[in-house]
């Protein structure tokens, strides 16, 4: 894909985001081959293939604006600012986790940078979501809260018990749906009515937006148009972003019985990071050579996570019983 | 220090009115809680007083309310969701069990969420099995959540003050036949009750009879009643089931020999079952006869009064379990 107009954002925010969205590619692609090493214990749900949604949203936010993730979280930690080394030593379940092991692969979050937790309950952050929106909007500086979730997430109640309020009382929340087309196994259009969120959003009274999710440019300028409207006042919207998971639902799920061949090859062109090492290539930001020493850098910054993550310890036992109550 | 008489439901507004007042991350939530005042008038008057931005009332979504609040109170207010009914918090379990309850847990401690859930419970109104039910039992289950049982006045507003500072998400549950019923001193001057200490509400030797929220009353009764036959019976109030004050009931069970323990909750695997499970291993020394339960049947509360108030602990049901006690303990 071409793209001769001018680079509509600044070069260096687009080195910035190409960066982000590598370094989510490339913790996942680790976490994958940690897992089948066994060296993590539960589950691994990655992200790869849906980075620009994450980064693209996250670039157009402040450091003080919250956000809620998910399941498939990774890549919102990794978008809003985490560290990788604590990141690889939650998934370990290691004392220098971001949760001090506590948290693990579905619930790493650093709450310093906005990160109000990661939710193992399909839907269950839109709560906190538009609880911090609220706080947000009682502080009056203009922050904001935005809520990641999946297609599967948008027929659970508590997003139009939410939305509902959001729009009532105008709180400053962005709804971003990342439709990876699959609730688990299956499509997404067996399973929701109708035309899907970005059409239920508009009919809650919010604006609802749809953004193809593998465009890094398009996912930014959607995002940051409707953060900017919230910050000023303007109330909710919602941002649906058209993406696709390359893996499987979790590791171990190869995403191959449900999926055609055909459909991923298609997606396969889409590649968001791939889109934007073009962009940055042809628009001279970066040389190839520079691209590859880009990805050699964040690689080696992984494994090494990886290699210290190995050595580090297990939380002691007796921390079982510390933070359940402040 | 000077006290007057104020209702249960008196108690619990101006708990909610001084803390208001005191600390303006408060902010209340519920259906009907502002303008109307509360369903049973434990918001009457708010509204005008801190304005809509602090009493405010919600929409019929108490999964969705109870969410936003969960989220309010991990950026650094306090809020304070109302559930009508506590049938209706069934409805917001997920946000109270899987979010609030180990939010800072799963966060290695990096968050405290300071939410004040208040809920009612009790029957013998004749309202229906969906607006009779007592369902603190099942929060007291629950690692991460602190859950509240007061019985008077007095209890309530201390308790819900402590409960409106503390870092934790707590379940305050007010007996909804004791708001208009029940009155008792409350002192003008400010005063806080800590949380998992228990109250002695009657001084007694034979018996110990562990009873809370409003089956402390039904007890107290039971207990005049007893001293009529010549039976003294030490009443006991835990207050607060999580934290809970083990050591004040292990210490009047090992000075009586005998337990009843009351509660309007189920019997099947329920407050009683614990209570006596604490007490069987801290008194089993001193037990003379087995420890008695005395709870709601386990059955859907009834409409019809006959067979509600059969289901919901009375005197009577409490002075025979008295009186079981008393034959099974061994002769001296
Ligand atoms: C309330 C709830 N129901 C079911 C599940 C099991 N589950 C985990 S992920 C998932 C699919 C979620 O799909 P989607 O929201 O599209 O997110 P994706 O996995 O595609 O990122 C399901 C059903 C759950 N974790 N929570
Ligand atoms: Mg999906």
């Amino acid at each position: 894909m071409n793209n001769r107009n001018p680079l509509p954002i600044e070069p260096d925010l687009l080195i910035e985001m190409y960066r982000r969205m590598l370094t989510i590619r490339f913790f996942e692609e680790a976490v994958f081959d940690v897992y089948r090493k066994g060296w993590m214990p539960g589950l691994a749900h990655l992200s790869d293939g849906q980075e620009a949604t994450p980064v693209g949203v996250c670039m157009a936010l402040r450091p003080e604006d919250t956000i809620t993730s998910t399941h498939r979280g990774h890549g919102h930690i990794i978008a809003k600012g985490g560290q990788v080394e604590p990141m690889m030593a939650e998934v370990m379940g290691k004392v220098s986790g971001y949760c001090r092991g506590k948290g693990g692969e579905m619930h790493i979050a650093d709450v310093s940078l906005g990160i109000l937790g990661a939710n193992g309950i399909v839907g269950g952050g839109l709560g906190i979501a538009a609880g911090s929106a609220f706080t947000a909007k009682r502080e009056g500086k203009g922050r904001v809260s935005v809520a990641f979730f999946g297609d599967g997430a948008v027929n659970q109640g508590l997003w139009y018990e939410t939305a509902n309020m959001a729009v009532l009382w105008k709180l400053p929340l962005i709804y971003v749906c990342e439709n990876n087309q699959y609730t688990e196994f299956t499509h997404w259009k067996k399973l929701t009515a109708g035309e899907g969120l970005a059409t239920r959003a508009r009919a809650m009274g919010m604006p609802g937006v749809e953004v193809d999710g593998n465009d890094i440019v398009a996912v930014y300028q959607a995002a940051r148009e409707l953060v900017e409207a919230a910050r000023c006042g303007e109330g909710p919207a919602t941002l649906v972003c058209h993406t696709i998971r390359y893996g499987g639902h979790h590791v171990g799920d190869p995403g191959t019985a449900y999926r055609t061949k055909e459909e991923m090859e298609e997606w396969r062109k889409k590649d968001p990071i791939q889109r934007c090492e073009r962009l940055l290539v042809e628009n001279g930001i970066l040389s190839p050579q520079e691209i590859e020493a880009t990805r050699t850098e964040i690689d080696q910054r992984i494994q090494n996570a990886v290699q210290q993550a190995r050595q580090d310890p297990f939380p002691p036992i007796e921390e079982v019983h510390e933070h359940v109550y402040a | 220090m000077s006290t007057r008489e104020l209702t249960f439901a008196q108690a619990i507004r101006e708990a909610l009115d001084e803390e208001l007042a005191r600390d303006e991350r408060v902010v209340l939530f519920g259906e009907d809680v502002g303008a109307w005042g509360g369903v049973f008038r434990t918001t009457e008057g708010l509204y005008e007083k801190y304005g809509p931005e602090r009493v405010i009332d919600t929409p019929l979504s108490e999964e969705g309310y109870v969410g936003l609040a969960v989220g309010i109170a991990m950026t650094g207010m306090h809020p304070v969701p109302e559930i009508m009914f506590g049938d209706f918090i069934t409805l917001a379990m997920d946000q109270i069990v899987n979010q609030a309850a180990k939010m800072r847990y799963m966060t290695g401690g990096q968050v405290a969420v300071p939410i004040t859930i208040r809920a009612t419970m009790g029957g013998g109104r004749s309202s229906g099995a969906q607006h009779s039910q007592s369902w603190h039992a099942w929060f007291a289950h629950v690692p991460g959540l602190k859950v509240a049982v007061p019985a008077t006045p007095y209890d309530a507003k201390g308790l819900l003050k402590s409960a409106l500072r503390d870092p934790n998400p707590v379940l305050f549950f007010e007996d909804k036949v004791m708001y208009h019923k029940i009155k008792g001193p409350v002192p003008e001057e400010e005063y806080l009750i800590p949380f998992g200490v228990a109250d002695i509400k009657r001084q007694g030797g034979d018996v110990t009879i562990v009873a809370l929220s409003r089956m402390v009353h039904t007890a107290l009764a039971a207990a005049e009643k007893l001293a009529q036959e010549g039976i003294s019976a030490e009443v006991i109030d835990p207050r607060t089931l999580t934290p809970l004050d083990e050591e004040t009931l292990i210490q009047s069970v090992c000075k009586t020999g005998g337990a009843v323990i009351v509660d309007e909750g189920y019997t099947r695997f329920g407050v009683t079952a614990e209570l006596a499970a604490v007490i069987a291993k801290g008194a089993f020394d001193y037990l003379d006869a087995p420890i008695e339960r005395v709870a709601a049947f386990d059955v859907p509360i009834p409409f019809s009064p006959p067979l509600e108030f059969a289901t919901i602990p009375d005197e009577e049901r409490i002075i025979q379990a008295v009186h079981r006690v008393l034959e099974g303990r061994r002769p001296q």
